[in-house]
């Protein structure tokens, strides 16, 4: 009996009852919704957590000098290199990193007329704005180029701004730092506490050599880049290391990335995610024992069907399969109903809420489809093995 | 064909035993036409479910066409009745929701012959009962008569051996059961071997050999001409 045969002939009697066959599909249809509905909100949140990640620079590498690690113990060596502009240089060549900006920091005092305020200023490349995604309020950032070039320009926090302005327009004015004095280009959108514990919000930004030469320091205190993608982050990584290793004959460079927290996080997400896809499948469980009654009152109805099918030589095992595929009929269409309701369901919420990033994980497509073949299979064997086992003369005997 | 030595069957009924056939000794030789006649309880429909593998002796031989099937795993049973035996039973058994063509091709659904084939050899077996013109229609649009002789041309599309009908007019008006017994008949005489069981004399009566069945016994008698 070819498949197709069969499974016309399962067609066949699911079309006889037309009202159960729904309500059994409905069921199972109800339990792959839940499922799909379910997981999509998971991924959902996991997606939104991810994305505000991405926000901060998902593919932020920091480099720090010195080793992180405890080195005791080696009497050689030990000896820490600073990192230098020329470091920032060579690291901005490399392939893999996007841009990169160096920093050097120190706390100093703001003055604009009589008002003064203590804020980090830091001194980078027009480079930080893009890596750290910063968006401006007024202005510009700093002037790309060279970043041996000694500029007089200051970008301020929003706080700074607005405590050191009071309303006024900052744009264009004079803010003195010791005895420099700098032009201010822009005002930075208000931001918030960064991931890594720094208020932007209460920063100044200044070039980088008119910092050093300002803090007169000669290193950075670090450098911050950009990986061209994601995926390559620790090729990345070991490039920067290297690079660092044969410009100052030491490993004396520490490398971090956010990858490492992002990829915790959305792990742990994940797993959210799937223990609310188990508890969906509760319903399913349900949905399966409906099709097992559905199949079993099917069973009982057909006794007489069941026993002509014997008496005309049907195999055992061609009774079973017949019947087990009326069960994974009810499954499949149940399960590409829930499949077709639960994408909808999924689609309204994304309309309703689009600040959400709703999505249902193809994994959970798969599984989905997977479970209600199961449930087809697993909850349609014991009817379809009763069927096989009825006795034919007893059957056939009653009308 | 059909060889049957001292079979017996019973069945087990509270504390004690019946016997529905005690020591049954039966042959039938290819293209024989035989009634199996008696009171109802007499054994009758035991012994053609016997005769058609659906049961199994409690005691004794059944030879079918030389090979000992008392014994064959039911898997052989049922390869046995899918080719070499027909049913035709008193209630039709036709399933409501197919044609009378779906119906007639459901023993070759089962056994896998192709599509094409099916449809063909099914059109040919409701051809020779007459009802090629009724082959989309279903049970429900057919009389009685036309219901029967569907059923026969599914009990016979696999080419069996033998057919065998359970008071196959039982359920008919006189006219219907002349129509249906002139098809059995009517290909009894091409070599089909045809066992009927009723309780109707005037049926029996039509075969040439008739077994009278008594508490289980049988008793051989002359038919036809009688």
């Amino acid at each position: 009996m070819a498949f197709l045969d069969l499974l016309g002939f399962a067609v066949g009697a699911l079309r006889g009852h037309r009202l159960r066959t729904a309500l059994s599909v409905a069921g199972v249809a109800i339990g792959i919704t839940a499922v799909l509905a379910l997981t999509a909100l998971g991924e959902g949140a996991r997606r939104y957590i991810v994305d505000e990640f991405a926000t901060l620079g998902s593919n932020l590498v920091i480099i720090l000098p010195g080793k992180v690690e405890t080195t005791g113990g080696v009497p050689f060596g030990g000896v820490t290199h600073d990192l230098t502009l020329e470091d920032h240089a060579a690291l901005a060549r490399l392939g893999r990193l996007r841009r990169a900006a160096p920093i050097a920091v120190a706390t100093e005092t703001l003055r604009f007329r009589d008002l003064g305020r203590s804020a980090p200023i830091l001194g980078t490349t027009a480079d930080y704005q893009e890596i750290r995604r910063l968006r401006l309020a007024v202005g510009t950032f700093l002037p790309s180029g060279d970043p041996e070039r000694s500029g007089t320009e200051i970008v301020l926090g929003t706080k700074v701004a607005q405590e050191l302005f009071r309303g006024e327009n900052p744009l264009g004015q004079v803010v003195r730092v010791g005895p420099d004095r700098f032009r201010v280009v822009g005002v930075l959108a208000p931001r918030g506490l960064s991931m890594l514990g720094f208020d932007l919000d209460e920063a100044a930004f200044i070039p980088v050599r008119t910092a050093m030469r300002l803090f007169n320091r000669t290193s950075l205190f670090r450098i911050v880049a950009e990986v061209r993608i994601f995926a390559e982050m620790d090729q990345a990584k070991a490039e920067v290391l290297a690079l660092l290793k044969d410009r100052h004959r030491a490993e004396d460079a520490t490398v971090y990335t956010q990858d490492a927290m992002l990829a915790s996080f959305s792990a742990i997400l994940r797993v959210l995610t799937l223990s609310l896809a188990g508890i969906a499948s509760v319903s399913l469980v349900v949905a399966g024992v409906g099709i097992m009654n559905v199949m079993l009152v099917s069973v009982t109805e057909r006794r007489a069907e069941i026993g002509l099918l014997k008496a005309l030589g049907a195999p055992a095992p061609r009774i079973l399969l017949a019947f087990l595929a009326e069960a994974v009929i009810l499954a499949a269409l149940g399960g590409a109903a829930g499949l077709a309701a639960g994408a909808a369901g999924v689609g309204l919420l994304a309309l309703a809420y689009p600040g959400f990033p709703v999505a249902i994980p193809l994994w959970s497509v798969g599984a989905a489809m997977a479970l209600s073949f199961l449930v087809g299979v697993g909850f349609g064997v014991w009817p379809a093995r009763r069927a096989t086992q009825l006795d034919p003369i007893a059957a056939l005997a009653r009308r | 064909m059909i060889e049957l030595q001292g079979v017996w069957r019973t069945y087990p009924v509270g504390e004690g035993v019946v016997h529905a056939l005690r020591d049954v000794s039966l042959s039938i030789t290819p293209g024989e036409h035989v009634a199996l006649i008696g009171p109802s309880g007499s054994g009758k429909s035991t012994l053609l479910h016997i005769l058609g593998c659906l049961d199994r002796p409690s005691q004794g031989r059944y030879c079918f066409e030389g090979r000992d099937v008392v014994a064959l795993p039911e898997a052989e049973r049922s390869l046995l009745r899918r080719t070499r035996i027909g049913f035709v039973f008193q209630f039709f058994h036709l399933l409501p929701r197919l044609t009378a063509q779906g119906n007639v091709e459901l023993p070759m659904l089962f056994s896998g012959v192709p599509r094409k084939e099916r449809k063909a050899r099914a059109a040919q077996a409701l051809a020779s009962v007459g009802l090629l013109p009724r082959a989309a229609h279903r049970p429900d649009q057919l009389s009685g008569g036309e219901r029967q002789r569907v059923a026969i041309a599914r009990a016979v599309v696999m080419n069996p051996a033998v057919v065998l009908a359970d008071e196959p007019t039982g359920n008919l008006d006189r006219a219907s059961a002349q129509e249906v017994m002139g098809v059995l008949e009517a290909m009894n005489r091409q070599g089909l071997t045809l066992v009927v069981v009723t309780h109707d004399p005037l049926l029996a009566a039509r075969a040439r050999r008739v077994v009278h069945l008594a508490d289980g016994r049988p008793s051989d008698a002359p038919g036809g001409e009688a």
